[in-house]
């Protein structure tokens, strides 16, 4: 280093713009990259997975989708033998099911949610919430085995006696109850989307700013129409998205609707007769298809299953993210 | 706008179906436990623990191959399902700000809603199909694919929460940057990360779709992971629709055990969050 | 805590997959896959047969004749089993690479749950095609009082009960349904998984019995095993002869002596005895056979698993009784070890020529 002229100023620092201050502080190590690269590689096998499917889906499918095209959701006759595949049955009995699934469910969670932000005391929401949360961890073959050998005898011999001399008009409920059938079906299912549409629209509900409820019983709202007339339409869009969200898990439930629903192919209006879902065809007849043909149209019923649940969901949590933005129980929810 | 006795009553009794609907809501999961218990604790022997299946009308027989069977094939899919989840899920808390994280995040998110049955078609088409067989291999494969974004989820939520001023304070006392995050972040978010392994362990351990037509089953002990094997929910499902009572009977003492296991995994994964909650 | 826990995770995972002194790891693992309908003699014999000769663990998963078909047209399965036979069209798909080996015979009877009908019900073919075409829709129908006098029917809806899988056992009743009934062949036809115009579906024979056991006024169709295990009434069918016939070891075995006089050294088995004339013969009968490769591929396997199947087709016969399987009749066996002399590895015949079983 050479020694200073005598005329210059001692030591004033040389003119550093911030950008470049915090380059020179930050200590790069070629350990970065790596790591980086090393969790981005890591990170990659997600996209791929997902590619990795829908292109699984769409080669096996490929047989029955050059068959039978789009009509193949159209066509209700599902006849191995002759070669003959429609799904309209499974689609029609998927949407009908998880459709009385949400009917039974929603106003079962919704008021289970308000219970527990709005009513219950402070002692008993953490238990209660657990317990409902609990219902999400019970595997579906257990909500099977219970559907079968509890919920179906309760259905068929002791609730449906009762009720039949008034429901027995309607189209909903014609025709004789054997037991497996969409209610039961839609009933399971209830129970198992119950926790995740009410464990979100809590989330939901916590969301809503206290202002807006104490404004409400500022301005003398008893309790109860706080909640109805300002908290629930507060956060509509997001109860509205659990609600979704609910959907998109009925939809894609096997096992519990395989053991209940009856195994029909047949379009029917009335909740006490048989039905199928997608999942459930899938489960029942895919180690064993005979033909290639009927193993591709099952495919094919499984992609359209793909495509039906992941824009279920990504309407779901659009819906949510409006509301309860990021929360940690929002996602994990998910 | 009406009489304020009828409000008071009108919310009064709205409340009281707040209640009700708490009350109902967890009506099923008493019933499933009452019933899980009463019948099936009475199986639970030293046979069912220790003992294969056996014909129809042949005494003993348990439910060892279909334990053991789970135990493996959970066990491989955590060993490939893991390291790619919680890999993933630090990817996306520290370095997932940009366009290549919300491709990644909403990869995520659409995996973790797609139905365990078309998971389990994706593994057919990919490993039992060309193999020419059914393995527990294509069924621990068909496990990870679920792990994997359930964990990277729960990983990025617990990673994120770390303060920010631990790792400036890292990067203040000279770490790299990989180093922070590996050793800092990470060792910091450990506990919330495994909590969230282990609820999604929970919640694969119980998965029958997926292993439908990929490990099948075997009525045999295996721990061949080139070879069908038995699982525990899988059996359940079998013995449930057959018709004999004492398959029905090992049925419920499965699901017992089976439902012990989830609930275990998840009691401790509970109170380990709330611990550190409370710690903190 | 991951550090603590994640050797010990290892080592349990490693431990498991070692263990070499827990049951069944043997030498030769033989798989096979097919009907339901002779599972339980199946597995008799594998726990007879490999309690004689431990180092063999053969591996039958019970999924359904059109899962045993197509496992093992798709080679996934040393051996296949079903009691619907391949169809030309199936054999063409293996290139004829398979043979058709009769094991045992079995009958399958129309089971219902009527509790309060205590004698067995009594059926013919029209009546039971009008059922399962859901056209008698209630247990009192005057056509089965017709044939039931003096049995009070109850007022109950007819739940018809069929089999959701690919089965042999569907194969044999809508065989003998199209026999009997022009209009069942027109509408529905034969085979092992058809268009239903009514009723629930199960899954295997198992499944099939337990639905209409929890079914009050279901009617289905099992092997007669399956109705006997779990205690559900069957009914007795009129045979060809105008008899009516209750399911049973003689009258199985009536039902094949019929189709003796007609089989030749070159039959390919696949013979279907439903109908079978005979006063006592019942008309619901059928061999169940297993699949075999013609030319073998696989010399782990291959000599092991013809003993086997010479084992079962001779000393393990005696073991179809107790079980009401009907053995196979005396000639049957004789073609059988004919036949099997014939497969053969890499060109060569597994069976020595002099072959004569196992003396074990």
């Amino acid at each position: 280093m050479t020694a200073l002229a005598p005329e210059q100023p001692l030591a004033r620092a040389p003119r550093v713009s911030t950008a470049e201050r915090w380059r020179d502080l930050r200590i790069v190590s070629p350990g970065d990259a790596v790591y980086r690269v090393a969790l981005m590689l890591l990170a990659l096998v997600l996209p791929l997975l997902l590619l990795a499917i829908v292109g699984g889906l769409v080669v096996g499918a490929w047989p029955a989708i050059r068959q039978f095209q789009l009509g193949f959701l159209f066509r209700s006759t599902w006849d191995p033998v002759a070669g003959q595949f429609g799904a309209l049955p499974l689609i029609f009995g998927t949407l009908y099911s998880s459709l009385v699934a949400i009917v039974i469910a929603v106003p079962l969670a919704l008021g289970a949610a308000i219970f527990l932000t709005e009513f219950a005391p402070r002692w008993m929401r953490t238990p209660v919430g657990t317990l409902i949360e609990l219902l999400a961890g019970v595997p579906s073959v257990i909500y099977g085995l219970w559907g079968l050998f509890v919920l179906v005898p309760l259905l068929r011999d002791v609730i449906w006696p009762v009720v039949k001399p008034v429901l027995r008009w309607l189209p909903f409920f014609s025709g004789p109850f054997y037991g497996p059938s969409v209610l039961a079906g839609g009933t399971i299912l209830a129970v198992m989307v119950l926790p995740y549409v009410a464990a979100v629209s809590r989330e939901v509900l916590r969301a809503v700013p206290p202002a807006q409820r104490e404004a409400a019983l500022a301005l003398g709202a008893t309790r109860w129409e706080a909640v109805w007339t300002v908290v629930l339409p507060y956060g509509r869009a997001g109860i509205f998205g659990a609600v979704v969200l609910g959907l998109g898990r009925a939809l894609g439930e096997t096992m519990a609707v395989t053991m209940l629903i009856g195994n029909r192919h047949e379009i029917s209006l009335s909740l006490v007769q048989p039905g199928y879902t997608i999942a459930a065809a899938i489960a029942n007849e895919f180690a064993e298809a005979v033909s290639s043909l009927h193993l591709s149209a099952l495919v094919y019923c499984g992609l359209v299953l793909f495509v039906i649940t992941v824009c279920v969901n990504a309407a779901a949590r659009w819906l949510i993210w409006r509301v309860a933005r990021g929360s940690a129980a929002g996602s994990a929810a998910l | 706008m009406a009489s304020p006795a009828t409000r008071r009553i009108v919310g009064a009794a709205m409340t009281g179906a707040t209640y009700g609907a708490a009350a109902l809501a967890i009506v099923p999961l008493a019933a499933i436990l009452v019933m899980l218990l009463t019948k099936g604790a009475g199986s639970l022997d030293w046979d069912f623990f220790t003992r294969s299946a056996v014909p129809v009308g042949e005494p003993g027989g348990g439910f060892a191959h279909a334990i053991v069977g789970t135990l493996l094939v959970v066990g491989v899919a955590c060993a490939i399902g893991i390291p790619i989840g919680v890999g993933a899920g630090i990817f996306l808390a520290e370095f997932g700000g940009g366009r290549f994280g919300w491709v990644v995040r909403f990869v995520a998110d659409t995996l973790n809603g797609t139905p365990s049955i078309v998971i389990g078609i994706f593994a057919w088409a990919w490993i039992v199909r060309p193999a020419g067989r059914f393995t527990a291999l294509a069924g621990s494969v068909a496990l990870a694919c679920i792990l994997a974004p359930l964990v990277a989820r729960t990983t990025e939520e617990m990673v994120r929460l770390v303060p920010n001023s631990l790792r400036e304070a890292a990067l203040a006392l000279g770490y790299p940057r990989w180093r922070t995050s590996l050793t800092v972040v990470a060792r910091t978010a450990r506990a919330g990360i495994v909590t969230g392994c282990l609820v999604a362990i929970a919640r694969v351990a119980g998965e029958t779709a997926p292993l439908l037509f990929t490990a099948l089953g075997n009525q045999f002990f295996s721990t061949n992971l080139l070879q069908p094997i038995a699982a525990l929910p899988l059996q359940i499902y079998v013995y449930a629709l057959g018709p004999y009572e004492e398959w029905h009977r090992q049925a419920w003492a499965g699901a017992l055990v089976l439902i012990l296991l989830v609930l275990i995994l998840g009691t401790i994964a509970r109170v380990a969050t709330r611990s550190r909650h409370e710690r903190a | 805590m991951t550090r603590r826990f994640l050797p010990i995770a290892l080592a349990a995972v490693a431990a498991v997959s070692a263990a070499p002194t827990l049951p069944a790891q043997a030498n030769i693992r033989v798989t096979g896959a097919g009907a339901t309908f002779p599972y339980p003699i199946y597995s008799k014999w594998v726990l007879e047969y490999t309690s004689l000769h431990p180092n063999i663990q053969i591996n039958y998963a019970s999924i359904g004749s059109g899962g045993g078909i197509r496992q093992f047209s798709d080679r996934t399965v040393d051996f296949g089993a079903s009691d619907g036979p391949m169809t030309d069209s199936m054999i063409a798909a293996v290139h004829g690479n398979v043979v058709h080996i009769p094991t045992v015979l079995g009958s399958v009877v129309p089971t219902y749950n009527l509790p309060g009908v205590t004698r067995p019900l009594r059926f013919t073919g029209d009546l039971l095609a009008g059922i399962f075409l859901g056209q008698i829709t209630n247990w009192n129908d005057s056509r089965i009082a017709a044939m039931n006098p003096g049995v009070t029917l109850p007022d109950q809806d007819i739940v018809v009960v069929h089999r959701s899988d690919g089965s042999g056992t569907t194969y044999i009743w809508t065989d003998y349904l199209s026999k009997v009934s022009t209009e069942w062949s027109r509408r529905v036809g034969k085979a092992t998984s058809v268009n239903w115009p009514v009723g629930l579906g199960g899954q295997g024979n198992p499944g099939v019995a337990a639905t209409v056991s929890r079914t009050p006024g279901a009617i289905g169709y099992v092997e007669l095993i399956y109705a006997i295990q779990t205690h559900t009434a069957y009914g007795l069918v009129r045979n060809r002869a105008g008899n009516f016939v209750q399911a049973s070891l003689a009258s199985t075995t009536a039902a094949a002596a019929a189709a003796m006089a007609s089989i030749g050294a070159d039959t390919d088995f696949r013979i279907s005895i439903t109908d079978a004339d005979g006063a006592d013969a019942y008309p619901i009968a059928s061999f169940t056979w297993l699949l075999l490769p013609k030319q073998m591929t696989n010399p782990a396997t291959a000599r092991p698993l013809l003993e086997f199947v010479w084992w079962a087709t001779h000393d393990g016969q005696r073991y179809a009784q107790a079980l009401d399987y009907a053995p196979l009749p005396a000639p049957v066996v004789a073609l059988i070890e004919a036949r099997l002399r014939t497969l053969t590895l890499n060109g060569a015949p597994v069976l020595p020529a002099n072959y004569g079983g196992r003396r074990r």
